[in-house]
């Protein structure tokens, strides 16, 4: 009797979620690792900040696509033409809007990117729930196609960019007050890329907040780990899926934007080049999390921007060999999703 | 002897058949059926590419693995080929052995990728292509005092293939027997051969294997077959045999260059020749890059009319500009894979079927 009482009891209370610290241990000791070989501290300050602006951007449009897959196990090859769209779609308000943009206040500055921030993730949210629609919902659980197919419509969608912005590359002024850097002692740091961190970080923890938070969040956990139980349970299953789609695509928008501006010109293969790094970091951070997709963001950037400080020929293949060291101490990524 | 020429696996269909014979025999007699060199070129491309799409076909049509880094091995059998020759000058050695280099070098990268992600999932691999083909291109671009950086180098080919060397002084069929129909017809033949090697390992009972992993990996294993390995090797054979489209394509060009070779936009292409084609058919690939080809050297003038002819409306007008008829492939690209996913050799072949004669 007494046994089974005791077991009863533990049982009531939920066994207390295990946190696997070790990756987030991973920036900073990297950083931390960097700073005697990168010598002196200012260039240490700005080499980081650049790697952590570069990682929040990589972040903002892969977070979309890792979701996408944890939750429907759909691989969006064409991910990247949302970063394209976006991009393109912020021009359609940067430039019209010259002397917005020019003005030396922040204000003005700041209501212009704000806008056109909008407009972008209109777009490329609608275009999201219509690439599910079209050009997905017909392929689920059939990886082949999918594949195939998201590379064919990230080539349609490529071309269609040439056929209504024209083939030239457009070049993307920064507004006025976002240029320049601000001087701390002997290190610079340029005002865009505070900028955006200080997004990625919005972003990052309102997804956090999002996904731990609430209820849609739970089901979205939820239908990770387990999608047929989540309907079992009554839930929409489908409406999540179009949901999280559309949310991906907009962030992916968001991205592009952002990554748009930092490149300050425009080509329609801008989406295809990033495309390769946004793979690079979800499989590092383990396909389905979005912890291990931020992790995975910062740590291939800043290792990007240290080796291309300390050894340029190495920061080619930098980011391959992050993928490798990662894979080979945790062969399903830093964070793996139970189910995969 | 046909039969035992096409390892019994025949075309299955009238119209195929006549297609096939005429594509044969067209690139057979292409140098003297056109004149000037753009037609010959478009030639030798065509057999280039229906080596290096069957090859790639191995891998995606016939075992199921999506690779995207299939331009990287025929990027490493062109740059191996061009910069023996450009560093050891013009003879058959340095095209042996920059063969030889970019075979076994092609061979332990398709081993070590393979034997790295392919245990895992199809998508995984995918990805895992994609970011190293990547890195290879930039790398190759890079190492400008090697590869030549982005304008490539150009070289020269053993006395006998270049184009001022005359075989006899005479003509045959009003056609000077020059060094470049002398290529030619080593290209044709070489891709022949490969194809013909292709049809065959297909319809080996190796060939059934893969199919078999296709069909059903889970199974496959279960009947006693290590997937892991049949993958690898697939994997291999097919790097092996684009690695020799490069060098074929390498010794045609008399050039070498990270556009023409290892560009992602090669990739496009293969995909589009296998999907359109007919994945899973090894005679997919033929008809694929001839129509494929035909239609990049050709359609483009077509549609400069049609954009010329729309020029005063504005959306039009871009929609038909030469350049974007990637965007009407890419459109036939994705309805082909929905509506037809077995291509227009599949199409063909269930035709015949249900017609109830071969």
């Amino acid at each position: 009797m007494t046994s089974i009482s005791q077991v009863a009891s533990q049982d009531s209370a939920l066994p207390k979620v295990r946190v696997d610290m070790l990756p987030l241990l991973l920036v900073p000791v990297l950083a931390l690792l960097m700073l005697p070989l990168v010598g002196s501290f200012p260039t240490w300050v700005t080499l980081t900040v650049a790697g952590l602006a570069m990682g929040m951007m990589v972040f903002m449009m892969a977070s979309g696509l890792t979701l996408i897959f944890g939750l429907m196990d759909v691989l969006n090859f064409g991910h990247g033409a949302f970063v394209s769209v976006g991009a393109f779609t912020a021009t359609l308000v940067l430039l019209p809007m010259k002397s917005w943009v020019e003005a030396e206040s922040v204000w003005m500055n700041l209501s212009v990117v704000g806008l056109a921030i909008l407009l972008a993730m209109l777009v490329t949210g609608l275009l999201g729930w219509a690439f599910e629609r079209i050009i997905i919902r017909p392929v689920y659980g059939l990886h082949l196609k999918q594949i195939l197919i998201t590379m064919g419509g990230m080539i349609v969608a490529e071309q269609l960019i040439h056929v209504i912005w024209g083939a030239e590359q457009i070049p993307l002024q920064l507004p006025a007050t976002f240029r320049g850097a601000f001087i701390f002692g002997d290190a610079a740091l340029e005002k865009y890329r505070l900028i955006a961190v200080g997004v990625g970080l919005t972003v990052f923890i309102s997804m956090f907040l999002v996904l731990n938070r609430t209820k849609v969040g739970l089901l979205i956990r939820a239908g990770v780990e387990n999608g047929e139980m989540v309907e079992a349970l009554g839930y929409r299953i489908r409406r999540l899926f179009v949901g999280v789609f559309v949310a991906g695509s907009a962030l992916a928008g968001l991205g592009g934007v952002m990554w748009g501006l930092y490149k300050e010109t425009l080509t329609a293969a801008i989406g295809g080049e990033i495309t390769v790094l946004v793979f690079i970091v979800i499989i590092v951070g383990g396909l389905g999390s979005v912890g291990g997709c931020f992790i995975g963001a910062m740590l291939v950037a800043l290792v990007a921007n240290y080796a291309g400080f300390l050894a340029p020929k190495v920061a080619l293949v930098s980011d391959i060999l992050v993928m490798v060291t990662v894979l080979l101490w945790r062969p399903q990524g830093l964070y793996p999703v139970a189910k995969r | 002897m046909i039969r035992t020429l096409l390892s019994r696996d025949l075309p299955r269909s009238r119209p195929l058949s006549a297609m096939l014979l005429v594509v044969l025999l067209g690139l057979m007699l292409a140098p003297f059926l056109v004149s000037g060199a753009r037609s010959l070129n478009v030639a030798a491309t065509i057999c280039v590419f229906v080596v290096l799409v069957a090859s790639y076909d191995l891998l995606l049509g016939y075992t199921g693995i999506v690779s995207f880094a299939h331009t990287m091995f025929y990027g490493i059998g062109a740059y191996g080929v061009g910069l023996a020759l450009h560093g050891m000058g013009p003879s058959w050695w340095a095209v042996f052995v920059g063969t030889a280099g970019a075979l076994s070098l092609s061979l332990v990268l398709a081993l070590v990728i393979g034997l790295f992600s392919l245990r895992v999932r199809a998508i995984f691999y995918a990805m895992i292509t994609l970011a190293v083909a990547s890195a290879f291109s930039v790398v190759a671009s890079q190492m400008s005092d090697f590869t030549g950086g982005e304008d490539g180098r150009t070289f020269k080919v053993p006395e006998i293939l270049q184009p001022s060397f005359r075989l006899f002084d005479a003509e045959i069929l009003g056609r000077v027997v020059d060094g470049k129909l002398i290529t030619y017809y080593l290209v044709f033949f070489s891709a022949l051969a490969l194809f013909l090697f292709m049809l065959r390992i297909v319809n080996s009972p190796f060939g059934r294997v893969l199919q078999a992993i296709r069909e059903n990996d889970f199974r496959a294993e279960a009947l006693g077959y290590r997937t892991v390995i049949y993958r690898t090797l697939a994997n291999c054979l097919g790097a092996l045999i684009a690695t020799l489209a490069g060098v074929l394509m390498a010794l045609w060009l008399r050039y070498v260059g990270p556009k023409t070779m290892l560009s992602f936009e090669v990739m496009t292409d293969i995909l589009l020749i296998v999907v359109i084609g007919g994945m899973g058919t090894i005679y997919g690939a033929v008809i694929g890059s001839a129509l494929f080809i035909l239609a990049q050297n050709y359609l483009q003038v077509l549609m400069a009319q049609a954009s010329a002819a729309m020029s005063g409306i504005p959306f039009l007008a871009n929609l038909f500009h030469p350049d974007r008829w990637l965007l009407w492939l890419g459109v036939l690209f994705v309805l082909s894979v929905y509506f037809f996913p077995t291509g227009i050799v599949g199409r063909l072949r269930i035709k015949a079927l249900l017609r109830g004669r071969p």
